[in-house]
């Protein structure tokens, strides 16, 4: 009797594999975003996924779950430790967030933690002063420092997200000490800080700068990237004022597994899940969202996720 | 005067409906615990993808002023706050369903709730350039000092005595350093995986308002039930209009707290309800009937937090900062129709932005309707026998906390912080003041260390802190309030010892 029912399970067992293969996605797919609903991942996980259900990419829908707090820590634990590897517990990652905070430590993953799948989008950091300030490029905002060492204040969301990392980058590149003041509550609080006047500048999302120009409150100084966006084609970037500053701390966001996902359902999202962002639906509503794409496969991304994964080593080791 | 010009544009079929739609909608998710306005909001965002702009913010604005409102039902019938702005509600709207008047506490939070909400939408139409001014001028230290500010009414609220609120306030203080600090990243107090972000405030608010009273249900036993099945008395709505008139410091004091507190970004909406309520109580003439089911409690409540609706969205319409997490979501809402706030939405869209605004003066009006139809129905769950009770408050607790974020984690939380309470209540001590330490801890705390930081950098602490005219009138507002509450403490205790004396 035992012997049956071990058989029978073990059928059973090599059914549901088979037929995961064959027919992966056969119900609908749960997205975890690890920032609160209304930010800008969560905004942007939204739209890349709205076409998710359609034939030509999985066939199911994709449903977002917020797990916020602590910088995208609370979730990113989560979905190392608890999220099933079946194939229908996705999750968006932002880097160089997770790497920097898997460097410093204190959390439960690394980028070993994770399997890519694809990117979607790449929004670059900006260096932003009010509309009334008397800097008008960066090379006005390195004198103003050397003059002053440790004096310019300059906001940015919270420590080891992309906006500290850039403005690590920018006092390397410079070689001066500024007063870097992390603020709690994202990149909204800290664009508030500098159209009030709290502070002298600040580093933010191009995406919000770009709309907070647009609005009058502020002027974008630099970018932080290693070609001009084309939101902004007047706008040079950090090298071109004389500032080595890459692209390390540009905001990627993309869609990754837990480690243990079957490798052919690795595969079978791989190869949709690139096709589903490049819908022109997706790509028209991004847009109109001021919200740069930057469409990458898993082999870029891997790639991607070494060469970021060094350089923050070596940029965070001083710390 | 543009807003009256595209008055016509709500009345158009399928707006109304829309409005229709999401004012009801927004008034069950809202009466629903756990379901906060900005988790409604979030919600109902994926409906407005197929949506024309203006359209899909009818419904948003329809589903965010009636999701405020509706949370005083849960808080009313169930003492569960259902968000953060309803916790003063509680206070008395539960005390008010338990002797039997839960009508009149529903008809008189809708009333006091139009009232506020109205004038609060009426100063985002008429003063909004002034009022963005306004909302920049709180830098780090004037957050400080507000924070500061709403502690020194943590002594006074709801507990039997100055020391025990203070205390209680200080468990408060204590829990909300639990978790990642997010501007310095170090790990305080993690000792088990589901306090990594902190507790959550709705989690919190579940377990410590809702599970004591469980508990209390479930400790009578068996022996009281059917003993106490409450006469539900009829209130017309004509004797709430009545009560409400009679009750005009209450309803201004709650609608102005509201609108000046609604506006600064990051704190407001959270601590308008419990500041109007306190500052309500210091100047009524009838003091010692608050917390005892007192209708001035429950108008001003009410009155402060749907005050707090319009001006909340200042930031986000003229400087597209969202000030709030609910603004944070409509911002994706305006964002997916490739509109920006900020002067680009008044001056080419004109008509989405005045449409929106006139969707939450009437939404305001419709809210307060529906809410007067249902509330004499919905009064009667005091009536549901304590046993079933019991178990319908514990099952939207659980539902409640496990929706906020899909963890278990929070149910945890919940049960652990209502257990605590149960024990704690025992004692004397009561769980509003818990939660405004728990609330106003972070904001203080991250303001100091951010003002601190810009101050090391500039001016220095002191000059930083204590100088300007804004940081000086909140530390006299400080100074003052601490004040009233000593004189008022020292005198209450020289009349009992005078009773006790004489008996």
């Amino acid at each position: 009797m035992r012997k049956l029912i071990t058989g029978a399970a073990m059928t059973l067992m090599g059914l549901a594999g088979a037929a995961l293969a064959e027919e992966y996605p056969e119900r609908p797919i749960m997205m975890m975003v690890s920032y609160g609903a209304g930010g800008a991942t969560d905004f942007q996980a939204r739209i890349v996924t709205m076409t998710a259900g359609n034939e030509d990419a999985l066939g199911m829908p994709i449903a977002i779950i917020n797990k916020p707090g602590a910088g995208g820590r609370v979730g990113w634990n989560w979905f190392a430790t608890q999220a099933d590897p079946d194939g229908y517990t996705l999750a968006a990652y932002n880097v160089p967030h997770f790497i920097a905070q898997s460097i410093k430590g204190g959390v439960q993953y690394s980028s070993d933690s994770f399997e890519p799948i694809a990117n979607w989008g790449a929004d670059p950091a900006v260096f932003v002063v009010a509309a009334d300030s008397p800097f008008n490029s960066m090379a006005d905002v390195v004198a103003h420092a050397k003059e002053n060492p440790g004096k310019l204040t300059f906001s940015g969301a919270g420590l080891f997200v992309g906006h500290h990392i850039a403005a690590l980058q920018i006092e390397k590149a410079a070689g001066v000490k500024m007063a870097y003041i992390p603020t709690k509550g994202g990149g909204a609080a800290a664009m508030k800080a500098v159209i009030a006047g709290e502070v002298m500048g600040g580093v933010n999302n191009l995406s919000d700068a770009f709309r907070a120009q647009a609005a009058g409150n502020v002027r974008i100084l630099g970018v932080a990237d290693l070609a001009r966006s084309e939101f902004l084609p007047d706008v040079p970037t950090m090298q071109e004022q004389g500032l080595e500053v890459d692209n390390s701390s540009v905001n990627f966001r993309g869609v990754m597994v837990p480690k243990g996902t079957p490798q052919e359902v690795i595969d079978q999202l791989a190869a949709t899940v690139p096709e589903m962002f490049a819908n022109p639906r997706v790509a028209k509503k991004m847009q109109a969202g001021g919200s740069p794409m930057h469409i990458m496969t898993r082999d870029e991304v891997k790639a991607m996720w070494a060469a970021r994964e060094q350089t923050l080593k070596e940029l965070l080791a001083g710390l | 005067m543009d807003f009256i010009f595209y008055f016509g544009d709500v009345f158009s079929p399928l707006s109304f409906l829309l409005l229709l739609g999401g004012t009801i909608g927004g008034l069950i998710l809202g009466a629903t615990p756990g379901l906060s306005p900005t988790m409604a909001v979030a919600l109902l965002i994926p409906f407005t993808f197929h949506l024309e702009a203006v359209q899909g913010l009818i419904l948003l604005g329809a589903a965010y002023t009636s999701t405020v409102a509706g949370g005083a039902v849960s808080a009313i019938l169930l003492k569960i706050p259902g968000a953060p702005a309803n916790i003063a509600t509680t206070l008395d709207g539960h005390q008010m369903a338990k002797q039997g008047k839960g009508a009149k506490a529903l008809q008189l939070s809708f009333l006091a709730s139009a009232v506020g909400g109205i004038f609060g939408v009426l100063l985002l139409i008429f003063l909004t350039p002034l009022l963005a001014e306004w909302a920049l001028a709180f830098g780090p230290s004037h957050l400080f000092w507000l924070a500061i500010l709403g502690v020194t009414v943590i002594g006074s609220l709801d507990s039997a005595s100055v020391v025990k609120g203070l205390l209680s306030g200080c468990i408060g203080l204590w829990l909300a350093t639990i978790g990642f600090d997010d501007i310095m990243g170090a790990q305080r107090f993690i000792f088990h995986p589901s306090l990594g972000g902190g507790i959550n405030i709705i989690a919190a608010l579940i377990g410590l308002f809702a599970i004591p009273q469980v508990l209390t249900m479930f400790a009578k036993g068996r022996r009281t039930t059917g003993a106490e099945v409450i006469e539900v008395q009829k209130h017309s709505v004509l004797d709430a209009t009545k009560e409400l008139i009679r009750r005009p410091l209450a309803l201004g004091i709650g609608t102005i707290t509201g609108s000046i507190i609604g506006l600064i970004p990051g704190v407001g909406g959270q601590i308008a309800g419990l500041v109007a309520y306190d500052q309500t109580k210091k100047f009524s003439s009838e003091k010692e009937k608050f917390g005892k089911g007192h209708s001035e409690g429950v108008i001003a409540a009410e009155a402060a937090n749907n005050a707090m609706v319009g001006p909340s969205l200042v930031p986000l319409l003229t400087l597209s900062i969202p000030g709030s997490p609910t603004a944070a979501v409509l911002l994706g809402g305006l964002l997916i129709h490739g509109i920006f706030p900020g002067s680009d939405l008044f001056d080419n869209h004109p008509d989405v932005a005045w449409t929106f605004i006139n969707s939450m003066l009437v939404g305001q009006v419709l809210m307060c309707l529906f809410g007067l139809y249902v509330a004499g129905l919905a009064a009667r769950v005091a009536q549901v026998p304590q046993s079933v009770m019991a178990a319908i408050v514990l099952a939207l607790s659980v539902f409640g906390a496990y929706s906020v974020q899909s963890s278990m984690g929070d149910v945890y939380v919940m049960a652990c912080l209502g257990i605590g309470m149960y024990f704690l209540e025992r004692f004397g001590f009561s769980a509003a003041p818990l939660v405004l330490g728990l609330i106003l801890g972070p904001i203080a705390e991250s303001n100091f260390i951010q003002g601190g930081m810009i101050a090391d950098a500039t001016v220095g602490r002191a000059s930083y802190f204590l100088s300007g005219g804004l940081n000086i009138f909140l530390i006299a507002v400080v100074v003052a309030s601490v004040a009233y509450s000593a004189w008022m403490e020292l005198r209450s205790r020289r009349y009992t010892t005078k009773e006790e004396a004489q008996a």
